[in-house]
């Protein structure tokens, strides 16, 4: 952003600008500087921040000094008895559960949205269908929850009133309980996770596609290349920039999920994420130096793709 | 050339079959909650949703099995008339009506040639014969879920059925002024619309300020401060709750509305600000030139031109903020809590203390999607717009 894109005339006081950029610089100072500034020093410091975090260490367990908050947020939800227990408990702590759900959710959300764009961009009734994907993405996760939980439901007697566990014994299955059987319950959140954020990948990439020139696809089927084909080699290659730009916010997205978990399991039976294990810690057990420990270990592993942010954003502006 | 578009159309069908496929699974979820909340509760406990409008429960086996003797009103055996309610009486469930279909008539057994069905399809024909003999006249489509709902209704009953035989529990009144039950969700409908509005309005009303000085105002560090300010767009609001509920505590704002609105402007702003200015800042230049050779000064240059030039985008903003307020759950759980519950707030509070209330907590949920969805179809192309321009807040 070059200065030049201001008009010279224009050229104002050297107060005026920050006149109109003075509320928006105390709200965000206010709510988002000085707040995370506060919640690092507050990471090293006891339940109620009034001590350093070293003095709640317990004698013969343990301890990392100052960083004792963050022995507690990166290994408490491990049973460090040998190296086969710290694997399997390590898959149902959050930071476990956080790596399947970024897996699947990316993928499942990327693939689906991306292959109903294609899809859908054939079709008549295109903006009908796109707005029914995308939908969910207008509503709360919280209704969300309640609209899957009842999916899910899972009847002890004979009737199933949940959907999908009618369609199961409807088999002959036996029922299955989604939300508490653990392994079984985190990828039942995912799909209601799915369900919300596909519309958003589709919106993104249908948007992409209708951005390819038609010369260029025109091109290669007169070259006698099938449609696979042309997907893969010429589209996928070209709207590759913005599936990138769609993982990456999947990715965040997916780190800071709350409500779904909260609302569907509450974080029970091994369905702990990172973000529900913060509220918990904070609001729940009273340990601030542990709650926001944690929410650092969250923003550190957002950091990359903070940086990825500007750096695209920095790329963009070069463009104009 | 005929058969070749006949082929195109032919091509297409695996298309058109895996669209609606798709759509259908996508909509199923949430009709599924619609339907739901206008069931009785005895009905959502004991069927599911997508018998709702197939035949009354038990009727099918009913047709089946005994209206070949008793005729398919159940009057056809003058001697045991079906839908008589004083003969039904005696036979309200599977376990009075097994011996009598049991037993033997002239020495045939009962059913005659037809085997005895399991006992959960005599419950259903038992309950079908409730309704045949009109001892059971409750509709199976109702709206007192809703009305239930919105007054906080906890009862075994309904709050109508409550009402009309003076039942209702001490905080119900029983007049128009139950709407607003601290309990119900009108009340939550209605601190909903509070924090959203001025939370909506206000992120706007400063973006556009700040939006306008980072693209026509010309001042030292701009684009350092715009870079930050992409980045901060990514910060997870889990970074900022405990710092600011502690000087909430300190300054009595916690549980209050001013604290909320607040809060959201704030955790607003970088988005806002974002699209504000990358719209802003592809206004053509011409435009503001000759405004200023015109003898315009910054402020009319902002409210003449950029604000009135900048409505898609401000539209835009005002569609996602809104549906991003209105949904929240984290920062109304932290900041308002039970003291003003949103809607939000409530309904995640029945999920976890009512257990399998479905009645009440289908009908609470549609409620709370029911102004997002108007909001999304009504203005769709500013949401879609909104989320293309890179929606990656919160
Ligand atoms: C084969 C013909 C036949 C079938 C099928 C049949 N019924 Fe009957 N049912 C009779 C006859 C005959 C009587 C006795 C009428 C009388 O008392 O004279 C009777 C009597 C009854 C009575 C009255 C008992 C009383 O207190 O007097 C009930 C209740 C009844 N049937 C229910 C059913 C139900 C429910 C089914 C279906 C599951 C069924 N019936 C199927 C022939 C049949």
């Amino acid at each position: 952003m070059a200065t030049s894109n201001v008009p010279q005339v224009m050229k104002q006081g050297k107060m005026v600008p920050w006149l109109y950029l003075l509320p928006a610089l105390i709200v965000m100072g206010v709510f988002i500087v000085f707040p995370m500034i506060n919640t690092i020093s507050l990471s090293f410091k006891n339940a109620d921040g009034t001590a350093s975090a070293a003095t709640t260490c317990v004698a013969g367990n343990p301890c990392w000094g100052i960083f004792e908050n963050y022995r507690y947020a990166l290994t408490a939800e491990l049973e460090t008895t040998n190296a086969a227990t710290i694997w399997k408990s390590f898959w149902i702590s959050s930071y476990g559960n956080m790596i399947k759900w970024i897996l699947l959710m990316v993928s499942g959300t990327v693939s689906i949205g991306l292959a109903f764009a294609v899809l859908v961009d054939r079709v008549k009734y295109e903006s009908v269908a796109k707005a029914v994907i995308f939908m969910p993405m207008a509503i709360s996760f919280v209704g969300a929850g309640v609209i899957w939980k009842f999916m899910y439901d899972f009847g002890t007697t004979q009737v199933q009133i949940g959907l999908l566990n009618a369609i199961i014994t409807g088999l002959g299955f036996k029922p299955v309980a989604f939300l508490s059987t653990p392994q079984i319950n985190t990828f039942a959140l995912v799909v209601v996770g799915i369900w919300i954020w596909t519309g958003f990948c589709m919106t993104l990439l249908s948007a992409a596609l209708k951005s390819v020139p038609t010369e260029v696809l025109e091109a290669a089927r007169v070259d006698g290349a099938n449609e696979w084909r042309i997907f893969w080699r010429v589209i996928v290659p070209i709207i590759a920039p913005t599936i990138v730009v769609v993982i990456t916010t999947m990715v965040i997205n997916t780190l800071k999920l709350f409500d779904i978990v909260y609302v569907m399991t509450g974080g029970n039976f091994g369905t702990e994420v990172i973000a529900t294990r913060m509220y918990r810690e904070m609001y729940k057990s009273f340990q601030t130096g542990r709650g926001t420990a944690i929410a650092v270990v969250l923003i550190v592993l957002i950091i990359p793709f903070i940086y990825m942010n500007i750096k695209r954003f920095m790329e963009q502006e070069a463009m104009r | 050339m005929k058969k070749d578009s006949v082929n195109k159309k032919l091509n297409k069908i695996p298309t058109h079959l895996i669209v609606i496929f798709t759509a259908i699974i996508w909509i199923v979820p949430t009709l599924g909650l619609f339907i739901t909340s206008l069931r009785p509760l005895p009905l959502i406990n004991t069927t599911g949703w997508w018998t709702a409008l197939e035949a009354p429960r038990g009727e099918k086996s009913y047709d089946a099995i005994c209206a070949s003797c008793h005729g398919s009103d159940g009057k056809a055996l003058t001697t045991a008339d079906l839908s008589d309610p004083e003969l039904i009486k005696k036979y309200p469930r599977s376990n009075q009506l097994i011996p009598v279909l049991k037993q033997e008539y002239n020495g045939e057994p009962h059913l005659g040639d037809a085997a005895m069905p399991e006992v959960q399809e005599i419950a259903d024909i038992a309950a079908y014969l409730k309704r045949v003999s009109g001892l059971d006249t409750s509709s199976r489509l109702t709206l007192n879920n809703y009305i239930d709902a919105i007054v906080g209704y906890r009862g075994t009953k309904t709050y109508v059925e409550d009402c009309a035989t003076g039942q209702q529990s001490l905080d119900l009144k029983c007049t128009i002024e139950d709407v607003l039950n601290p309990r119900g969700m009108g009340r939550a409908f209605v601190n909903s619309i509070i924090v959203t509005l001025p939370a909506t309005f206000l992120p706007i009303l400063f973006a556009a300020f700040a939006g306008f000085a980072f693209s026509w105002l010309d001042f030292k560090g701009r684009s350092i401060l715009f870079a930050i300010l992409v980045g901060l767009q990514v910060v997870p609001l889990q970074m900022t709750l405990v710092p600011i509920s502690r000087l909430y505590a300190q300054l009595g704002l916690n549980g209050s509305f001013l604290g909320v609105w607040l809060f959201h402007t704030g955790f607003g702003m970088p988005y806002a600000i974002y699209l504000m200015r990358n719209f802003l800042g592809g206004l053509p230049k011409d435009l503001f030139e000759s405004a200023y050779l015109d003898g315009a000064n910054h402020w009319t240059a902002f409210t003449k031109l950029a604000i009135p030039l900048a409505m898609p985008a401000i539209s835009s903003l005002a569609i996602f903020q809104f549906l991003w307020v209105w949904n929240d759950l984290l920062v109304a759980l932290v900041f308002l809590g039970g003291t003003t519950p949103v809607m939000t707030y409530q309904i995640s509070n029945m999920v976890t203390s009512l257990g399998a209330g479905w009645h009440l907590l289908t009908a609470a949920a549609f409620l709370s999607i029911l102004l997002p969805m108007i909001v999304f179809f009504a203005f769709q192309r500013y949401f879609v717009r909104g989320q293309l321009a890179g929606a990656v807040k919160g």
